[in-house]
């Protein structure tokens, strides 16, 4: 390749540039134009097709409309109870908080939420929370979300949004963010964007996996970036294992199947036709659940004195029990768990309040969910852990970087709740955006470095300009493998040290792989691209679950069973090193404040009726 | 495992041609799977867009042996096995690359219609709407932008009257907004004067292509339609707004919050 001339690359210039336009990016940049900035979205897909859509239960938030004994306080302690204490008191306080606002918000940019008999915005529930707590639409919250952020940021003056356009690296002025360089899908060009702050909202890495919930655009770009830049990471050994994936046709293995369908009832049995759950209730939450199906069936009939049924216990723990009974030869006969409302709810109610499973069920596996139970197991969903953030303004330790969403950590700890990922994106997008605002009011002009452009430039080209290389399909199918056999729901030191040294050498791989074709729209050079981003996240959770020597929330060492008390105050922190080296660091918790920490501790009948 | 043939549209604005890559099958699988193995193989490079793959984003949107379809929800099951699966771009906007085509049109038609604005909210800060009143608007937001329904409609799709018709997916967004028992914007005349609602002569194709299943023409277009001719051609209804103003139609009732606190 010839000299490149920086000056000859289309360039806009902004006071923000965020990162993806899922749920948090949107509200992110709202947010900032709504404070008078110019604000510009960059986004690998078409806007509206973010992985926000395929979010299905709903927003939890303590509106306290479908059970008013619910409140923020009780909210919280549900958060932070689901995360096993790992979680940022400050910013699960800040989301319980928040929450109802944000709903509320959402429902005046137009969200057609389902109603309650006096018209308020209904609530479901779902597992973890203590009351119905999630305002939903059917089970397609997500995609009623990403729609009313999407109506309304085309609507709000200063937000320009460029569809199909890649971010690849952050550009920094000494050491502040100053811009990113990215391409455009379309045509393989390549674009500058100038601006003060940077919000990444990119979501997370599900794609290192093979049975995932998550599309192709999770790729860990985000933390990827950010990491490089000198951003701090934490949490990240903490991967969701959604209870509840397809598990056939093996198409559609990993596909998700919405938390609702617990929450409305529905329950989870083997092969012998036992309902399992009752058998793996752990002690911190045997006072608050059902200890028989008598129990768990008054629940349903909606009587307000009995306890909620064990098929509603967080993820890590349900997940966990799927992976035992299929372990234990009790699983279905595609290596699952049955999961029925056929027998529990009427056809009608099924079709109404799950009207995306029905149909799922029905066109991609031929089963119809109002007759027949389904068949689901594990699938890898979420990345509670992320990118570090300041817990009120969301900037990270790089001057101007900013992050929210998924890819941010520090609100779901150990292990996220059902619904509270949505209410997050809501929370922290919005406070992200004005924290962005309130930096660049101090920031003077700054330079982008035209040799980082230039070397970014030449990295990206490389894989369509090598004479030849192995395919980059090939090493994306490798890591799979590795993350399966290696670090998956149950981990090992022997494991993740082979997994490790698996990763490594298909990083030496990565920078070898030939993109054939030309730069237009061709996936083969994206999947070159996002590849090492992919494989820095996968790297980054070996080394925490390696170094986190006990089992808690989502994270599971068959090796160190059951949480450790010296753990359950340490949060993992990642960084790259001053030798390029990825460092580790245990960082000891601070205890909660007091007020916070009471309520966590506190009883529901402390807290219930509490609306403060 | 079965083989099948996937013949694929290559090509780009300048032109292309049709190639067949022949791959594995397995059972269950949807044709956006081959599309992704002849890509792990064959056709590395061939564009197509694709996200969710569970019929929720509506990115994977082409033209299946002929007919408008998501490529996640089409199952390969389907065909004759010896039917070759021929994959196209869709054919009402301009190709970018192979099946990847240029849908940023209807992007600016979102951005053209008014967007919703309620009234004040309820001093409790809780707006209230009926589940009967929100059901039909409800069904109008499972609208995944697929915009199948757009290429299949003929006045976009054979006499490009882009300039004039907002096509089905905007015209149930427009319905959407005027059955909203909150909003407030009267966007009747802009559905006839803007928006082109006079050139839908009510075909139903789009209906037939939706992966949602919406009632496009019969729950959406129909209705506006019905609007605009209430509004600028029916003499006794047009007597009564003079009276009364065009914010009491139907459609328009909001709950009243209620008198008691709520607990």
């Amino acid at each position: 390749m010839g000299a490149i001339d920086v000056s000859e690359i289309q360039t806009f210039v902004h006071d923000v540039v965020v990162i993806g336009a899922g749920g948090a990016g949107l509200r992110a940049a709202v947010a900032a134009a709504e404070e008078g900035l110019d604000v510009g979205v960059v986004c690998k897909s078409l806007l509206g097709k973010a992985h926000t859509v395929m979010a299905e239960g709903g927003a939890a938030a303590a509106l306290g409309n479908a059970d008013p004994r619910d409140n923020w306080k009780i909210h919280f302690r549900d958060t932070m109870r689901g995360g096993k204490f790992l979680n940022q008191w400050r910013m699960a306080e800040l989301h319980a908080q928040q929450a109802p606002d944000r709903i509320r918000e959402l429902e005046a940019w137009g969200a057609v939420f389902d109603r309650t008999a006096d018209g308020r915005i209904n609530q479901r529930n779902f597992g973890g929370h203590r009351y119905p707590r999630l305002a939903h639409v059917g089970d397609r919250t997500g995609l009623e979300m990403i729609r009313t952020l999407q109506d309304k940021a085309v609507h709000t003056a200063g937000v320009a949004v460029h569809m199909e356009c890649t971010a690849l690296r952050l550009l920094l002025d000494k050491g502040r963010v100053a811009g990113i360089l990215a391409y455009w899908r379309d045509s393989g060009r390549f674009v500058l964007f100038k601006c003060k702050a940077v919000i990444m909202a990119t979501g997370g890495f599900g794609r290192a996996w093979r049975v995932t919930s998550n599309s192709w655009e999770y790729t860990g770009d985000g933390q990827a970036m950010a990491y490089e830049a000198g951003a701090e990471l934490m949490d990240v050994e903490f991967t969701q294992f959604h209870p509840t994936g397809m598990v056939w046709p093996p198409s559609v293995a990993g596909v998700l199947v919405t938390e609702g369908v617990r929450g409305e009832g529905g329950i989870l049995t083997n092969n012998r036709g036992e309902r399992f759950m009752f058998n793996y209730i752990p002690e911190k939450f045997a006072k608050e659940t059902a200890d028989t199906v008598e129990e768990g069936e008054r629940w349903l009939d909606g009587d307000k004195t009995a306890r909620r049924p064990p098929e509603l216990l967080t993820r890590d723990v349900v997940a966990r029990a799927i992976a035992a009974e299929v372990a234990a030869g009790r699983g279905s006969p595609h290596g699952g768990a049955f999961l029925d409302i056929a027998s529990r709810r009427p056809a009608e109610v099924i079709k109404k309040k799950l009207p995306s499973m029905y149909h799922q069920f029905k066109e991609l596996a031929e089963v119809d969910i109002t007759k027949e139970a389904m068949e689901v197991g594990p699938t890898l969903h979420y990345a509670m852990g992320g990118i570090r953030v300041d817990h009120d303004t969301q900037m990270t330790r790089v001057p101007g970087l900013f992050a929210a969403g998924e890819c941010g950590a520090g609100l779901h700890g150990a292990n996220r709740l059902g619904g509270n990922s949505l209410s997050d994106l809501l929370v922290f997008g919005r406070l992200a955006g004005l924290g962005a605002a309130s930096y660049i009011a101090t920031v003077g002009d700054l330079e982008v470095s035209s040799d980082d452009v230039v070397a970014g430039i030449r990295k990206a080209t490389a894989p369509l300009n090598r004479e030849s290389g192995p395919n980059p399909y090939v090493v994306h199918d490798g890591l799979r493998d590795v993350m399966g056999r290696h670090v998956n729901i149950w981990r090992t030191r022997e494991g993740l040290e082979k997994g490790l040294v698996e990763i490594a050498r298909l990083q030496g791989v990565v920078g070898t792989v030939k993109a054939h074709g030309t730069s237009q729209f061709n996936p083969a050079w994206s999947e070159a691209l996002d590849l090492p981003n992919l494989l820095l996240c996968a790297e980054m959770v070996a080394r925490g679950a390696l170094l986190r020597e006990e089992s808690r929330g989502a994270h599971s060492r068959e090796d160190f069973q059951g949480e450790r008390d010296e753990w359950g105050s340490r949060n993992i922190v990642i960084r790259k090193g001053a030798d390029g080296a990825m460092e580790t660091e245990v960082l000891e918790r601070t205890a909660g404040p007091d007020g916070l920490a009471g309520i966590a501790n506190a009883s529901l009948e402390d807290l219930e009726g509490n609306r403060g | 495992m079965a083989e099948r043939v996937l013949r694929a549209w290559r090509g780009d604005r300048s032109g292309g041609r049709f190639e067949d890559y022949t791959v594995e099958a397995d059972p269950g699988m949807v044709v956006l799977d081959l599309v992704h193995r002849a890509q792990a193989g064959p056709a590395p490079d061939l564009a197509c867009r694709w996200n969710c793959k569970a019929g929720k984003c509506g990115s994977c949107s082409m033209e299946i042996n002929g007919r408008p379809r998501l490529a996640c929800m089409t199952r390969v099951g389907d065909f004759a096995p010896d039917e070759p699966i021929v994959v196209q771009p869709l054919k009402a906007f301009p190709i970018i690359r192979d099946l990847v085509t240029d849908v940023r049109w209807n992007y600016q038609q979102n951005k053209r219609i008014a967007p919703f604005t309620p009234g004040p909210a309820p001093a409790d800060g809780n707006y209230r709407m009926s589940q009967t009143d929100v059901d039909r608007v409800q069904e109008f937001r499972k609208c995944i932008e697929c915009f199948l329904c757009q290429d299949t409609c003929h006045v976009i799709r054979d006499h490009d009257k882009k300039a004039d018709f907002v096509g089905p997916r905007f015209m149930i967004r427009l319905a959407s907004l005027d059955m909203h028992p909150l909003d407030t914007v009267d966007r009747i005349p802009a559905v006839r004067d803007s928006y082109g609602s006079g050139y839908c002569n009510i075909t139903r194709c789009c209906t037939e292509v939706c992966p949602e299943h919406i009632g496009i023409t019969d729950n959406a277009i129909i209705p506006l339609k019905e609007r605009v001719v209430s509004r600028f051609y029916d003499p006794i209804a047009m007597a009564i707004r003079a009276f009364f103003g065009t914010k009491s139609e139907p459609g328009k009732r909001p709950m009243a919050a209620p008198q008691t606190k709520v607990p």
